[in-house]
Protein backbone atom coordinates (compact mmCIF):
# COMPACT_ATOMS: atom_id res chain seq x y z
CA UNK A 1 0.00 0.00 0.00
CA UNK A 2 2.78 2.13 0.96
CA UNK A 3 4.62 1.46 -1.90
CA UNK A 4 1.47 2.35 -4.05
CA UNK A 5 1.73 5.73 -2.39
CA UNK A 6 5.00 6.15 -3.33
CA UNK A 7 4.33 5.58 -6.65
CA UNK A 8 1.88 8.36 -7.68
CA UNK A 9 4.05 10.91 -5.99
CA UNK A 10 6.85 10.22 -8.27
CA UNK A 11 4.42 10.36 -10.87
CA UNK A 12 3.02 13.94 -9.23
CA UNK A 13 6.11 15.33 -8.70
CA UNK A 14 7.62 14.27 -12.52
CA UNK A 15 4.24 15.20 -14.08
CA UNK A 16 4.98 18.73 -12.29
CA UNK A 17 8.61 19.12 -13.56
CA UNK A 18 6.85 18.57 -16.95
CA UNK A 19 4.07 21.05 -16.78
CA UNK A 20 4.18 21.78 -20.33
CA UNK A 21 3.54 18.44 -21.17
CA UNK A 22 0.24 17.76 -19.29
CA UNK A 23 -1.38 20.91 -20.36
CA UNK A 24 -1.15 19.38 -23.55
CA UNK A 25 -4.10 17.44 -23.74
CA UNK A 26 -5.86 20.23 -22.56
CA UNK A 27 -5.17 22.26 -25.12
CA UNK A 28 -6.28 19.30 -27.69
CA UNK A 29 -9.47 19.30 -25.73
CA UNK A 30 -10.29 23.17 -26.53
CA UNK A 31 -9.15 22.41 -30.15
CA UNK A 32 -10.99 20.31 -30.83
CA UNK A 33 -14.34 21.89 -29.75
CA UNK A 34 -13.17 24.58 -31.31
CA UNK A 35 -13.32 22.54 -34.22
CA UNK A 36 -17.22 22.12 -34.53
CA UNK A 37 -18.90 25.17 -34.52
CA UNK A 38 -16.30 26.14 -37.11
CA UNK A 39 -17.52 23.27 -39.13
CA UNK A 40 -21.13 22.88 -38.15
CA UNK A 41 -22.38 26.48 -37.68
CA UNK A 42 -22.06 28.17 -35.11
CA UNK A 43 -26.07 28.30 -34.69
CA UNK A 44 -26.75 28.76 -30.79
CA UNK A 45 -29.81 26.34 -30.82
CA UNK A 46 -28.02 23.48 -32.64
CA UNK A 47 -24.41 24.00 -30.66
CA UNK A 48 -26.97 23.75 -27.50
CA UNK A 49 -28.53 20.55 -28.61
CA UNK A 50 -25.17 18.73 -29.90
CA UNK A 51 -23.04 20.05 -26.65
CA UNK A 52 -23.68 16.58 -24.46
CA UNK A 53 -21.91 14.49 -27.02
CA UNK A 54 -19.45 17.10 -28.47
CA UNK A 55 -17.86 17.56 -25.16
CA UNK A 56 -18.12 13.84 -24.53
CA UNK A 57 -16.50 13.04 -27.84
CA UNK A 58 -14.03 15.58 -27.84
CA UNK A 59 -13.06 14.64 -23.67
CA UNK A 60 -12.64 10.90 -25.26
CA UNK A 61 -10.13 11.83 -27.77
CA UNK A 62 -8.33 13.71 -25.22
CA UNK A 63 -7.91 10.91 -22.70
CA UNK A 64 -7.18 8.64 -25.80
CA UNK A 65 -4.55 10.81 -26.86
CA UNK A 66 -3.26 11.71 -23.32
CA UNK A 67 -2.59 7.53 -23.09
CA UNK A 68 -0.01 7.36 -25.58
CA UNK A 69 2.69 7.68 -23.11
CA UNK A 70 1.18 5.99 -19.93
CA UNK A 71 3.96 3.07 -20.08
CA UNK A 72 6.04 4.04 -22.55
CA UNK A 73 9.04 5.52 -20.71
CA UNK A 74 9.07 2.76 -17.88
CA UNK A 75 9.29 0.47 -21.14
CA UNK A 76 11.92 2.21 -22.33
CA UNK A 77 13.93 2.66 -19.53
CA UNK A 78 13.10 -0.96 -18.33
CA UNK A 79 11.54 -0.16 -15.56
CA UNK A 80 8.73 -2.27 -16.61
CA UNK A 81 10.90 -4.86 -17.14
CA UNK A 82 12.30 -4.60 -13.38
CA UNK A 83 8.64 -4.55 -12.07
CA UNK A 84 7.94 -7.98 -14.21
CA UNK A 85 10.67 -9.52 -12.63
CA UNK A 86 10.66 -8.26 -8.93
CA UNK A 87 8.56 -9.69 -6.33
CA UNK A 88 6.22 -6.64 -6.17
CA UNK A 89 2.63 -6.75 -7.95
CA UNK A 90 2.34 -5.52 -11.36
CA UNK A 91 -1.22 -5.07 -11.26
CA UNK A 92 -0.68 -2.73 -8.12
CA UNK A 93 2.17 -0.73 -10.56
CA UNK A 94 -0.60 -0.60 -13.09
CA UNK A 95 -3.30 0.90 -10.01
CA UNK A 96 -1.05 3.51 -9.03
CA UNK A 97 0.31 4.70 -12.78
CA UNK A 98 -3.31 5.04 -13.95
CA UNK A 99 -4.42 6.71 -10.39
CA UNK A 100 -1.39 9.35 -10.79
CA UNK A 101 -2.53 9.75 -14.88
CA UNK A 102 -6.33 10.38 -14.38
CA UNK A 103 -5.09 12.76 -11.65
CA UNK A 104 -2.83 14.78 -14.26
CA UNK A 105 -4.54 14.22 -17.41
CA UNK A 106 -8.06 13.52 -16.52
CA UNK A 107 -8.91 16.04 -13.74
CA UNK A 108 -7.68 19.38 -15.12
CA UNK A 109 -9.84 17.93 -18.43
CA UNK A 110 -13.06 17.59 -16.02
CA UNK A 111 -12.18 20.97 -14.61
CA UNK A 112 -12.15 22.56 -17.85
CA UNK A 113 -15.38 21.00 -19.19
CA UNK A 114 -17.87 23.06 -17.76
CA UNK A 115 -16.33 26.29 -19.01
CA UNK A 116 -16.46 24.86 -22.87
CA UNK A 117 -19.57 23.52 -22.13
CA UNK A 118 -20.89 27.65 -21.38
CA UNK A 119 -19.41 28.22 -24.78
CA UNK A 120 -21.48 25.77 -25.98
CA UNK A 121 -24.57 27.16 -24.69
CA UNK A 122 -25.16 23.84 -23.00
CA UNK A 123 -28.13 24.80 -20.25
CA UNK A 124 -26.00 25.82 -16.70
CA UNK A 125 -27.99 23.00 -14.77
CA UNK A 126 -26.59 20.18 -16.73
CA UNK A 127 -23.27 21.42 -15.64
CA UNK A 128 -23.18 19.34 -12.63
CA UNK A 129 -24.36 16.40 -14.22
CA UNK A 130 -21.71 16.83 -16.90
CA UNK A 131 -18.80 16.94 -14.33
CA UNK A 132 -20.44 14.19 -12.53
CA UNK A 133 -20.39 11.91 -15.55
CA UNK A 134 -16.70 13.26 -16.70
CA UNK A 135 -15.36 12.25 -13.28
CA UNK A 136 -17.21 8.29 -13.41
CA UNK A 137 -16.18 8.25 -17.20
CA UNK A 138 -12.81 9.47 -17.97
CA UNK A 139 -11.87 6.72 -15.37
CA UNK A 140 -12.90 3.81 -17.89
CA UNK A 141 -11.59 5.31 -20.72
CA UNK A 142 -8.43 5.41 -18.87
CA UNK A 143 -9.11 2.07 -17.60
CA UNK A 144 -10.11 0.47 -21.24
CA UNK A 145 -7.48 2.47 -23.00
CA UNK A 146 -4.62 1.26 -20.83
CA UNK A 147 -5.40 -2.31 -22.18
CA UNK A 148 -4.66 -1.23 -25.73
CA UNK A 149 -2.12 0.85 -24.46
CA UNK A 150 -0.33 -2.26 -22.78
CA UNK A 151 -1.06 -3.90 -25.91
CA UNK A 152 0.97 -1.97 -28.12
CA UNK A 153 3.70 -0.28 -26.00
CA UNK A 154 6.49 -2.30 -27.02
CA UNK A 155 5.89 -1.44 -30.70
CA UNK A 156 7.74 0.83 -32.84
CA UNK A 157 5.05 2.35 -34.65
CA UNK A 158 1.53 2.39 -32.99
CA UNK A 159 0.31 5.60 -33.83
CA UNK A 160 -2.83 4.88 -35.69
CA UNK A 161 -3.62 1.49 -33.69
CA UNK A 162 -3.96 2.23 -30.56
CA UNK A 163 -7.61 4.17 -31.42
CA UNK A 164 -8.44 1.31 -33.70
CA UNK A 165 -8.00 -0.89 -30.62
CA UNK A 166 -9.55 0.72 -27.91
CA UNK A 167 -12.49 3.17 -29.74
CA UNK A 168 -15.36 0.48 -30.53
CA UNK A 169 -14.77 -0.16 -26.54
CA UNK A 170 -15.40 3.56 -25.71
CA UNK A 171 -18.84 3.26 -27.00
CA UNK A 172 -20.98 2.05 -23.69
CA UNK A 173 -18.76 4.87 -22.10
CA UNK A 174 -20.13 7.73 -24.77
CA UNK A 175 -23.56 6.28 -24.97
CA UNK A 176 -24.49 7.04 -21.07
CA UNK A 177 -21.91 9.62 -20.46
CA UNK A 178 -23.47 11.87 -23.24
CA UNK A 179 -27.15 10.82 -22.51
CA UNK A 180 -26.56 11.41 -18.75
CA UNK A 181 -25.73 15.27 -20.41
CA UNK A 182 -28.21 15.48 -22.34
CA UNK A 183 -31.48 13.84 -20.34
CA UNK A 184 -30.45 16.65 -17.78
CA UNK A 185 -30.47 19.59 -20.00
CA UNK A 186 -33.63 18.58 -20.82
CA UNK A 187 -34.46 19.08 -17.28
CA UNK A 188 -34.93 15.37 -16.72
CA UNK A 189 -33.27 13.11 -14.34
CA UNK A 190 -29.94 11.25 -14.88
CA UNK A 191 -29.62 9.19 -12.00
CA UNK A 192 -29.86 6.17 -14.45
CA UNK A 193 -27.35 6.89 -16.57
CA UNK A 194 -24.82 7.80 -13.86
CA UNK A 195 -25.82 4.65 -12.11
CA UNK A 196 -24.75 2.80 -14.85
CA UNK A 197 -21.41 5.18 -15.37
CA UNK A 198 -20.92 3.76 -12.03
CA UNK A 199 -21.42 -0.16 -12.77
CA UNK A 200 -18.62 0.26 -15.61
CA UNK A 201 -16.49 2.41 -13.48
CA UNK A 202 -16.72 -0.24 -10.81
CA UNK A 203 -16.54 -3.36 -13.33
CA UNK A 204 -13.04 -0.93 -14.96
CA UNK A 205 -11.64 -0.65 -11.62
CA UNK A 206 -11.49 -4.52 -10.92
CA UNK A 207 -11.14 -5.81 -13.89
CA UNK A 208 -8.96 -3.94 -16.40
CA UNK A 209 -5.63 -3.66 -13.98
CA UNK A 210 -5.47 -7.39 -14.53
CA UNK A 211 -5.77 -7.82 -18.30
CA UNK A 212 -3.09 -4.37 -18.26
CA UNK A 213 -0.41 -6.36 -15.95
CA UNK A 214 -1.35 -9.21 -18.58
CA UNK A 215 -0.71 -7.57 -21.32
CA UNK A 216 2.17 -5.72 -20.16
CA UNK A 217 3.58 -9.07 -19.39
CA UNK A 218 3.45 -10.29 -23.06
CA UNK A 219 4.93 -6.76 -24.25
CA UNK A 220 7.87 -6.74 -22.06
CA UNK A 221 8.58 -10.40 -22.91
CA UNK A 222 9.20 -9.79 -26.94
CA UNK B 1 -38.22 -17.55 -65.28
CA UNK B 2 -38.50 -13.64 -66.04
CA UNK B 3 -40.62 -13.22 -63.04
CA UNK B 4 -38.19 -15.15 -60.93
CA UNK B 5 -35.22 -13.00 -61.45
CA UNK B 6 -37.66 -9.47 -60.80
CA UNK B 7 -38.16 -10.79 -57.32
CA UNK B 8 -41.51 -9.11 -56.92
CA UNK B 9 -40.04 -5.94 -58.10
CA UNK B 10 -37.10 -6.37 -55.71
CA UNK B 11 -34.71 -7.75 -58.25
CA UNK B 12 -31.98 -5.70 -57.89
CA UNK B 13 -31.42 -5.43 -54.41
CA UNK B 14 -32.00 -9.62 -53.86
CA UNK B 15 -29.75 -10.00 -56.92
CA UNK B 16 -27.09 -7.67 -55.48
CA UNK B 17 -27.19 -8.70 -51.99
CA UNK B 18 -26.63 -12.60 -53.03
CA UNK B 19 -24.06 -11.37 -55.88
CA UNK B 20 -21.66 -9.28 -53.48
CA UNK B 21 -22.26 -12.13 -50.38
CA UNK B 22 -20.86 -14.75 -53.18
CA UNK B 23 -17.63 -12.34 -54.67
CA UNK B 24 -16.89 -12.03 -50.84
CA UNK B 25 -17.00 -15.62 -50.04
CA UNK B 26 -14.97 -16.59 -53.35
CA UNK B 27 -12.54 -14.21 -52.19
CA UNK B 28 -12.30 -15.44 -48.54
CA UNK B 29 -11.84 -19.11 -50.40
CA UNK B 30 -9.56 -17.81 -53.02
CA UNK B 31 -7.12 -15.83 -51.01
CA UNK B 32 -5.83 -18.70 -48.77
CA UNK B 33 -5.98 -20.94 -51.78
CA UNK B 34 -3.08 -18.79 -52.97
CA UNK B 35 -1.39 -18.26 -49.67
CA UNK B 36 -0.68 -21.92 -49.61
CA UNK B 37 0.37 -22.12 -53.27
CA UNK B 38 2.77 -19.51 -52.55
CA UNK B 39 4.07 -20.97 -49.35
CA UNK B 40 4.78 -24.20 -50.92
CA UNK B 41 7.01 -22.65 -53.43
CA UNK B 42 8.77 -20.73 -50.79
CA UNK B 43 9.30 -23.80 -49.04
CA UNK B 44 9.91 -25.59 -51.85
CA UNK B 45 12.67 -22.79 -52.66
CA UNK B 46 14.07 -22.43 -49.03
CA UNK B 47 14.09 -26.95 -48.91
CA UNK B 48 15.80 -27.50 -52.26
CA UNK B 49 18.82 -24.89 -51.33
CA UNK B 50 19.35 -26.98 -48.20
CA UNK B 51 19.12 -30.33 -50.00
CA UNK C 1 10.95 -31.86 -19.53
CA UNK C 2 8.84 -28.90 -19.72
CA UNK C 3 10.99 -27.03 -22.40
CA UNK C 4 10.48 -30.98 -24.61
CA UNK C 5 6.32 -30.89 -23.78
CA UNK C 6 6.90 -27.24 -25.55
CA UNK C 7 8.54 -28.24 -28.58
CA UNK C 8 5.91 -31.19 -29.27
CA UNK C 9 3.11 -28.41 -28.94
CA UNK C 10 4.91 -26.16 -31.27
CA UNK C 11 6.37 -28.22 -33.52
CA UNK C 12 4.22 -32.13 -33.13
CA UNK C 13 1.13 -30.41 -33.56
CA UNK C 14 0.86 -29.33 -37.15
CA UNK C 15 2.51 -32.07 -38.41
CA UNK C 16 -0.22 -34.20 -37.09
CA UNK C 17 -2.87 -31.36 -38.19
CA UNK C 18 -1.69 -30.36 -41.87
CA UNK C 19 -2.37 -33.55 -43.12
CA UNK C 20 -5.06 -34.70 -41.40
CA UNK C 21 -6.87 -31.64 -42.54
CA UNK C 22 -5.70 -31.71 -46.48
CA UNK C 23 -8.08 -34.88 -45.93
CA UNK C 24 -10.76 -33.48 -44.35
CA UNK C 25 -11.28 -30.56 -47.04
CA UNK C 26 -12.78 -32.01 -49.86
CA UNK C 27 -15.41 -33.24 -47.69
CA UNK C 28 -16.09 -30.35 -45.86
CA UNK C 29 -16.88 -28.80 -49.20
CA UNK C 30 -18.94 -31.61 -50.16
CA UNK C 31 -21.01 -31.12 -47.54
CA UNK C 32 -21.17 -26.85 -47.50
CA UNK C 33 -22.61 -27.81 -51.38
CA UNK C 34 -25.25 -30.23 -49.95
CA UNK C 35 -26.55 -27.83 -47.71
CA UNK C 36 -25.99 -24.35 -49.25
CA UNK C 37 -27.95 -25.92 -52.87
CA UNK C 38 -30.91 -27.27 -51.59
CA UNK C 39 -31.24 -24.02 -49.36
CA UNK C 40 -30.24 -21.51 -52.55
CA UNK C 41 -33.12 -23.36 -54.46
CA UNK C 42 -36.01 -23.78 -51.80
CA UNK C 43 -35.07 -20.29 -50.20
CA UNK C 44 -34.88 -18.43 -53.67
CA UNK C 45 -37.92 -20.19 -55.13
CA UNK C 46 -40.19 -22.71 -53.00
CA UNK C 47 -40.55 -20.28 -50.07
CA UNK C 48 -43.56 -17.97 -50.37
CA UNK C 49 -43.40 -14.52 -50.60
CA UNK C 50 -43.69 -12.04 -47.34
CA UNK C 51 -46.86 -10.69 -47.42
CA UNK C 52 -45.31 -7.50 -45.68
CA UNK C 53 -41.80 -7.55 -47.86
CA UNK C 54 -42.43 -9.32 -50.82
CA UNK C 55 -39.86 -11.01 -52.25
CA UNK C 56 -37.41 -8.59 -50.95
CA UNK C 57 -37.22 -10.76 -47.42
CA UNK C 58 -35.29 -13.58 -49.50
CA UNK C 59 -31.91 -11.33 -48.54
CA UNK C 60 -32.36 -12.73 -45.05
CA UNK C 61 -31.54 -16.35 -46.82
CA UNK C 62 -28.05 -14.65 -46.69
CA UNK C 63 -27.81 -12.01 -44.40
CA UNK C 64 -29.49 -14.00 -41.15
CA UNK C 65 -26.91 -17.02 -41.34
CA UNK C 66 -24.32 -14.48 -42.26
CA UNK C 67 -24.74 -12.37 -38.91
CA UNK C 68 -24.92 -15.63 -36.78
CA UNK C 69 -21.91 -16.64 -38.26
CA UNK C 70 -20.03 -13.45 -36.87
CA UNK C 71 -21.40 -13.86 -33.77
CA UNK C 72 -20.36 -17.41 -33.76
CA UNK C 73 -17.16 -17.08 -34.62
CA UNK C 74 -16.23 -14.41 -32.21
CA UNK C 75 -17.44 -16.62 -29.75
CA UNK C 76 -15.61 -19.24 -31.01
CA UNK C 77 -12.41 -17.24 -31.14
CA UNK C 78 -12.53 -16.46 -27.41
CA UNK C 79 -12.69 -19.92 -26.70
CA UNK C 80 -9.88 -20.23 -28.20
CA UNK C 81 -8.56 -17.39 -26.26
CA UNK C 82 -8.25 -18.80 -23.24
CA UNK C 83 -6.98 -22.34 -24.96
CA UNK C 84 -4.29 -20.25 -26.20
CA UNK C 85 -3.60 -18.27 -22.71
CA UNK C 86 -4.08 -21.12 -20.14
CA UNK C 87 -3.02 -23.88 -21.93
CA UNK C 88 0.01 -21.81 -24.19
CA UNK C 89 -1.13 -23.58 -27.41
CA UNK C 90 0.12 -22.15 -30.81
CA UNK C 91 -2.78 -23.78 -32.82
CA UNK C 92 -5.44 -22.22 -30.99
CA UNK C 93 -3.36 -18.59 -32.27
CA UNK C 94 -3.33 -19.82 -35.54
CA UNK C 95 -7.00 -20.13 -34.94
CA UNK C 96 -7.79 -16.89 -33.54
CA UNK C 97 -5.91 -14.96 -36.24
CA UNK C 98 -7.07 -17.22 -39.22
CA UNK C 99 -11.06 -16.68 -37.87
CA UNK C 100 -10.45 -13.09 -37.16
CA UNK C 101 -10.82 -12.27 -41.49
CA UNK C 102 -13.57 -14.49 -42.06
CA UNK C 103 -15.53 -13.31 -38.85
CA UNK C 104 -14.86 -9.57 -40.47
CA UNK C 105 -15.96 -11.19 -43.80
CA UNK C 106 -19.11 -12.19 -42.24
CA UNK C 107 -19.87 -9.38 -40.30
CA UNK C 108 -19.47 -7.28 -43.82
CA UNK C 109 -21.62 -9.35 -45.77
CA UNK C 110 -24.53 -9.02 -43.20
CA UNK C 111 -23.86 -4.83 -43.06
CA UNK C 112 -24.15 -4.87 -46.75
CA UNK C 113 -27.17 -7.53 -47.30
CA UNK C 114 -28.70 -5.58 -44.69
CA UNK C 115 -28.20 -2.52 -46.28
CA UNK C 116 -29.57 -3.54 -49.40
CA UNK C 117 -32.41 -4.98 -47.37
CA UNK C 118 -32.85 -1.98 -45.68
CA UNK C 119 -33.50 0.01 -48.59
CA UNK C 120 -36.33 -0.91 -50.05
CA UNK C 121 -38.14 -1.59 -46.20
CA UNK C 122 -36.85 1.71 -44.76
CA UNK C 123 -36.31 3.98 -47.76
CA UNK C 124 -32.26 4.53 -46.54
CA UNK C 125 -29.67 2.57 -47.60
CA UNK C 126 -28.41 2.74 -43.74
CA UNK C 127 -30.35 3.52 -40.62
CA UNK C 128 -28.60 3.34 -37.14
CA UNK C 129 -30.63 1.01 -36.26
CA UNK C 130 -29.58 -1.55 -32.99
CA UNK C 131 -28.34 -4.50 -34.69
CA UNK C 132 -26.79 -3.10 -37.73
CA UNK C 133 -24.83 -0.65 -35.38
CA UNK C 134 -23.42 -3.57 -33.03
CA UNK C 135 -22.54 -5.31 -36.30
CA UNK C 136 -20.32 -2.23 -37.34
CA UNK C 137 -19.11 -2.38 -34.01
CA UNK C 138 -18.46 -6.27 -34.36
CA UNK C 139 -17.02 -5.38 -37.34
CA UNK C 140 -14.44 -2.98 -35.98
CA UNK C 141 -13.16 -5.32 -33.87
CA UNK C 142 -12.63 -8.20 -35.96
CA UNK C 143 -10.34 -5.60 -37.80
CA UNK C 144 -8.33 -4.72 -34.39
CA UNK C 145 -7.75 -8.00 -33.61
CA UNK C 146 -6.39 -8.46 -37.16
CA UNK C 147 -4.70 -5.21 -36.89
CA UNK C 148 -2.72 -5.80 -33.92
CA UNK C 149 -1.46 -9.11 -34.91
CA UNK C 150 -0.28 -7.97 -38.19
CA UNK C 151 1.81 -4.88 -36.03
CA UNK C 152 3.65 -7.05 -34.15
CA UNK C 153 6.41 -9.05 -35.66
CA UNK C 154 7.62 -11.43 -32.92
CA UNK C 155 4.45 -14.15 -33.89
CA UNK C 156 4.84 -15.53 -30.60
CA UNK C 157 4.03 -12.16 -28.65
CA UNK C 158 1.40 -11.73 -31.40
CA UNK C 159 -0.30 -14.19 -30.70
CA UNK C 160 -0.78 -13.68 -26.79
CA UNK C 161 -1.21 -9.75 -27.26
CA UNK C 162 -4.20 -11.13 -29.76
CA UNK C 163 -5.41 -13.57 -27.68
CA UNK C 164 -5.75 -10.93 -24.34
CA UNK C 165 -7.38 -8.75 -27.07
CA UNK C 166 -9.72 -11.02 -28.13
CA UNK C 167 -10.89 -12.08 -24.53
CA UNK C 168 -10.92 -8.15 -23.83
CA UNK C 169 -13.27 -8.16 -26.47
CA UNK C 170 -15.97 -10.83 -25.39
CA UNK C 171 -16.05 -9.36 -22.04
CA UNK C 172 -17.07 -5.99 -23.11
CA UNK C 173 -19.03 -7.13 -26.28
CA UNK C 174 -22.52 -7.80 -24.13
CA UNK C 175 -21.94 -4.39 -22.78
CA UNK C 176 -22.05 -2.53 -26.02
CA UNK C 177 -24.30 -4.49 -27.64
CA UNK C 178 -27.06 -3.80 -24.65
CA UNK C 179 -25.91 -0.18 -24.57
CA UNK C 180 -26.44 0.24 -28.17
CA UNK C 181 -29.76 -1.62 -28.13
CA UNK C 182 -31.01 1.28 -24.90
CA UNK C 183 -29.39 4.02 -27.07
CA UNK C 184 -31.31 2.86 -30.34
CA UNK C 185 -34.80 3.04 -28.10
CA UNK C 186 -33.98 6.18 -26.57
CA UNK C 187 -33.11 7.99 -29.85
CA UNK C 188 -35.21 6.54 -32.51
CA UNK C 189 -38.38 5.13 -30.71
CA UNK C 190 -40.71 5.21 -33.33
CA UNK C 191 -38.48 2.91 -35.76
CA UNK C 192 -41.07 0.32 -36.70
CA UNK C 193 -38.48 -2.97 -37.12
CA UNK C 194 -39.90 -4.62 -40.07
CA UNK C 195 -37.29 -7.37 -39.30
CA UNK C 196 -39.06 -8.64 -36.45
CA UNK C 197 -40.91 -11.10 -37.33
CA UNK C 198 -42.86 -13.11 -34.22
CA UNK C 199 -43.55 -16.07 -36.09
CA UNK C 200 -41.74 -17.36 -39.15
CA UNK C 201 -43.72 -20.20 -41.71
CA UNK C 202 -42.19 -23.26 -41.65
CA UNK C 203 -41.40 -23.09 -45.30
CA UNK C 204 -39.38 -19.93 -44.82
CA UNK C 205 -37.26 -21.68 -41.99
CA UNK C 206 -36.47 -24.60 -43.47
CA UNK C 207 -34.44 -22.69 -46.03
CA UNK C 208 -32.65 -20.61 -43.38
CA UNK C 209 -31.92 -23.37 -41.28
CA UNK C 210 -30.26 -25.00 -44.37
CA UNK C 211 -28.12 -21.77 -44.98
CA UNK C 212 -27.08 -21.39 -41.63
CA UNK C 213 -25.46 -24.83 -41.42
CA UNK C 214 -23.67 -24.18 -45.01
CA UNK C 215 -22.35 -21.17 -43.49
CA UNK C 216 -20.78 -23.36 -40.41
CA UNK C 217 -19.23 -25.67 -43.47
CA UNK C 218 -18.05 -22.79 -44.92
CA UNK C 219 -16.40 -21.16 -42.26
CA UNK C 220 -14.84 -24.56 -41.36
CA UNK C 221 -13.78 -24.93 -44.57
CA UNK C 222 -12.34 -21.57 -45.28
CA UNK C 223 -10.79 -21.68 -41.66
CA UNK C 224 -8.99 -24.94 -42.29
CA UNK C 225 -7.71 -23.59 -45.56
CA UNK C 226 -6.34 -20.16 -43.88
CA UNK C 227 -4.83 -22.11 -41.09
CA UNK C 228 -2.97 -24.53 -43.18
CA UNK C 229 -1.37 -21.47 -45.11
CA UNK C 230 -0.79 -19.52 -42.24
CA UNK C 231 1.03 -22.48 -40.51
CA UNK C 232 3.16 -23.00 -43.84
CA UNK C 233 3.81 -19.74 -43.83
CA UNK C 234 5.18 -19.44 -40.42
CA UNK C 235 6.90 -22.86 -40.60
CA UNK C 236 8.23 -22.38 -43.69
CA UNK C 237 11.80 -23.87 -42.49
CA UNK C 238 10.54 -26.05 -39.84
CA UNK C 239 11.35 -30.05 -40.19
CA UNK C 240 7.68 -30.97 -40.89
CA UNK C 241 7.73 -28.94 -43.99
CA UNK C 242 10.62 -30.02 -45.29
CA UNK C 243 8.93 -33.60 -45.36
CA UNK C 244 5.50 -32.27 -46.84
CA UNK C 245 7.97 -30.65 -49.63
CA UNK C 246 10.36 -34.26 -50.34
CA UNK C 247 6.84 -36.03 -50.19
CA UNK C 248 5.59 -33.45 -52.67
CA UNK C 249 8.89 -33.60 -54.88
CA UNK C 250 8.25 -37.63 -54.37
CA UNK C 251 5.11 -38.07 -55.81
CA UNK C 252 5.80 -35.78 -58.47
CA UNK C 253 8.93 -37.86 -59.76
CA UNK C 254 6.95 -40.67 -59.09
CA UNK C 255 4.46 -39.52 -61.49
CA UNK C 256 6.51 -38.85 -64.04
Amino acid sequence: MSSLWSLIRRDLLLAYRRRGEVGNALIFFGLVVLLFPIGIGASETLLAQIAPGLIWIAALLATLMSLDSLFKEDYQDGTLEQWTLSPHSLVAFVWARLISHWLITALPLVAVAPVLALTLNLPADAIGVLLLSLLLGTPVLMFVGAIGVALTTGLQKSSLLLPLLVLPFYIPVLIFGASAVEVSASGWSAAGQLYILAGLFVLGLTLAPFAVASALKVSVSQ
Amino acid sequence: MQEFFAMGGYGSYVWSAFGISFLIILINLVQPALQHRQAIRDADDFHHQEK
Amino acid sequence: MNIIAKWYYRLGAPNWFYPLTGKMLPWIAVIFLALLIPGLYMGLFTAPADYQQGDSFRIMYVHVPAAWMSMFIYFAMAVAAVVALVWRVRMAEIMIISSAPIGASFALIALITGSLWGKPMWGAWWVWDARLTSELILLFIYLGIFALYNAIENKQTAGRAMSILTLVGVVNLPIIHYSVVWWNTLHQAATVSKFDTPSIHIDMLIPLLLMAAAFQFLYLWILLLKMRANLLEQDLHCGWVKKIIWDRRKAHNGGN
